[in-house]
């Protein structure tokens, strides 16, 4: 345990974070001829939000016990955050090199080995109850930071995530955030297609849980929904993100083929090149 | 068994304020003393057994050593995947307690059986199985996973077992602990529920139990069953992947596997619907 006060990290230029992850994420799937990057793009602008400065966190003291923990339920996405904990100072960037490689820590499902990574995940429906564990003591101890897990919308699925549901607003976890990456489509189908889960909105709020809705990809939004003042207090708190799968490479965006394809070469070039172009106008725009 | 659990629990959380206990929704005139004497440690977690196994791995994580606590199956199969992915694999302190081990529920039927459990919970690496076999043996194993925090299991009896040692015995992983004396060219060597059993059926052989056990503990069992002839092993359980199977494996490879002599139930009480005494009589764990 570190008993000094806790300082977060400095805010960050998340749009500028937000490029670098999604530039890491497709390196690292085409390097290693992984797959999931639909899904890691998805999050990519939740991610930099988060470590950009919503998320109470240090890489100087990456287990402060008063820092904000992270979860990421959706484990198959693990580029994202890998490529956020990198960007922000938790691990070194040339670490993700190894990515899915023989004998990397960096395994293709989020691993708790991993500096600044709470939990591992890869089984879908894991993260919120861990998340609510945490989240529940944290209030019996009358401790102040927060638990943000993020899953997928195709997790919802899972019973596992219902029970947890019940469980935080019936303990009125106030402290408990969960954000939900509405892209919409599952590894086969369209979520309406597969499993339908709406209304979504409505359902969460008779579960008893604080509920908004935001674009996922835009940061203001994303920002002022994270603070703790958009909350209700005795409510846990949905925020129901809503994305596009593949967010930021045209030939990715909500084609399910880019679940579990991985790019070639070729087609990275062109992924970071339209990217880094994005990224060129944001700055100009600025 | 279920008395002396809540009994010693209640005394250790005492002394250790990180002790906490998760019930699903069962425990009636069984939990009260915990859940009165240490509210803000106590959880019900309602009738949701995954969601209980993964809030207990959160809790663990944040410093708490939690117990979860329901009948046979429910705690163990139902969270399968909970238990091997956030307790067992992140090493967290969290027991999971099973009552009601072996057909201790009897009539209730094969959803209230644990005849399946030690297969589960020995494919774990982390994992300590605790089967004590009397309530003394129960105490001396909550002492230890105290004193030892880590994912474990805590498979119980019910309630009004005989007690066989005049003591709380010491207890470590994979060390037989002296139950009878008698013949030690051929012993009887139990683990939970089994301890009766294997007094009634001695007949002047010497009678060990094993009450902490699991993956980590195979090393030890060589050196021990050399020490005999040969070793009968009893358990409330079926025989494939149970705890006979455990200890031949142990040995596999070497004369001692050929020492090993398997009481386990047989697969047929599955289907019956039958007091305790006679599923362990048809399912010939006893005479």
């Amino acid at each position: 345990m570190n008993d000094t006060d806790f300082i977060a990290a400095a805010p960050q230029d998340t749009r500028l974070l937000a490029q670098r992850i999604r530039c890491q994420a497709l390196r690292m799937v085409t390097r290693a001829k992984a797959s999931h990057i639909g899904s890691a793009l998805s999050i990519t602008d939740i991610m930099a939000v988060l470590y950009g400065g919503a998320l109470r966190v240090s890489a100087t003291t990456p287990d402060h016990p008063d820092r904000d923990r992270f979860i990421l339920s959706k484990g198959h996405a693990c580029v994202a955050v890998y490529a956020a904990l990198a960007e922000t100072g938790f691990i070194d960037r040339t670490l993700l090199d190894s990515y899915g490689t023989d004998g990397s820590m960096l395994m293709a499902h989020i691993s708790h080995k991993v500096p600044g990574s709470e939990f591992s995940t890869g089984a879908l429906g894991h993260g919120l109850p861990f998340g609510t564990g945490k989240a529940l003591a944290a209030k019996r101890r009358g401790m102040g930071w927060r638990t943000v897990v993020l899953t997928s919308d195709g997790e919802w699925g899972e019973g596992s995530n219902w029970e947890a549901a019940l469980f935080a607003a019936h303990h009125g976890l106030d402290n408990l955030l969960c954000i939900l990456d509405y892209n919409k489509l599952q590894s086969l189908r369209s979520v309406d297609e597969t499993l339908r889960l709406e209304p979504l909105h409505s359902k969460f709020a008779a579960f008893g849980w604080a509920v908004r809705e935001v674009d996922g990809h835009d940061h203001d939004a994303l920002a002022q929904a994270m603070t703790g003042a958009a909350w209700d207090p005795g409510k846990p708190m949905m925020l129901i993100a809503h994305t596009t799968k593949g967010k930021g490479v045209s030939f990715m965006e909500n084609k399910v083929e880019w679940h579990y394809r991985n790019p070639t070469p070729q087609l990275l070039e062109a992924a970071l090149a339209e990217i880094e172009g994005e990224g060129r106008e944001a700055q100009v725009h600025a | 068994m279920r008395n002396a659990f809540i009994d010693e629990l209640v005394t250790l959380a005492q002394a250790h304020d990180h002790i906490a206990l998760i019930v699903g929704d069962l425990g009636y005139n069984v939990i009260e003393p915990f859940a009165d004497r240490f509210p803000d440690r106590f959880v019900n977690a309602g009738v949701a057994e995954q969601n209980m196994t993964g809030l207990a791995a959160g809790m663990a994580s944040e410093g708490y050593h939690v117990f979860t606590y329901s009948i046979a199956n429910f705690p163990t199969f139902r969270c399968a995947e909970q238990i091997r992915n956030d307790v067992d694999h992140h090493r967290l302190p969290v027991t999971v307690v099973a009552v009601g081990g072996g057909v201790s529920y009897g009539a209730l039927g094969y959803s209230h059986h644990a005849v399946q459990d030690y297969a589960l919970m020995r494919s774990m690496p982390n994992m300590v199985i605790a089967a004590p076999g009397d309530p003394m043996e129960t105490r001396a194993c909550l002492r230890w996973l105290v004193a030892n925090p880590g994912p474990s299991y805590l498979r119980l009896g019910k309630a009004g077992e005989p007690q066989f040692h005049d003591a709380v015995p010491d207890v470590a992983p994979g060390r037989w602990v002296s139950v009878r004396d008698g013949g030690q060219a051929d012993v009887m060597l139990s683990t939970g529920g089994a301890l009766g059993a294997a007094i009634g059926r001695a007949d002047g052989r010497a009678v060990w139990s094993l009450p902490l056990w699991g993956m980590a503990a195979k090393p030890l069992q060589p050196d021990q069953i050399a020490r005999h002839g040969s070793v009968t092993t009893l358990e409330d359980h079926l025989a494939d992947g149970g705890f006979g199977s455990w200890l031949t494996e142990a040995v596999a490879g070497t004369p001692a596997a050929a020492c090993i002599r398997p009481i386990a139930l047989s697969a047929e009480i599955c289907d019956m619907v039958a007091g305790q005494s006679t599923l362990n009589r048809v399912g010939g764990l006893t005479l």
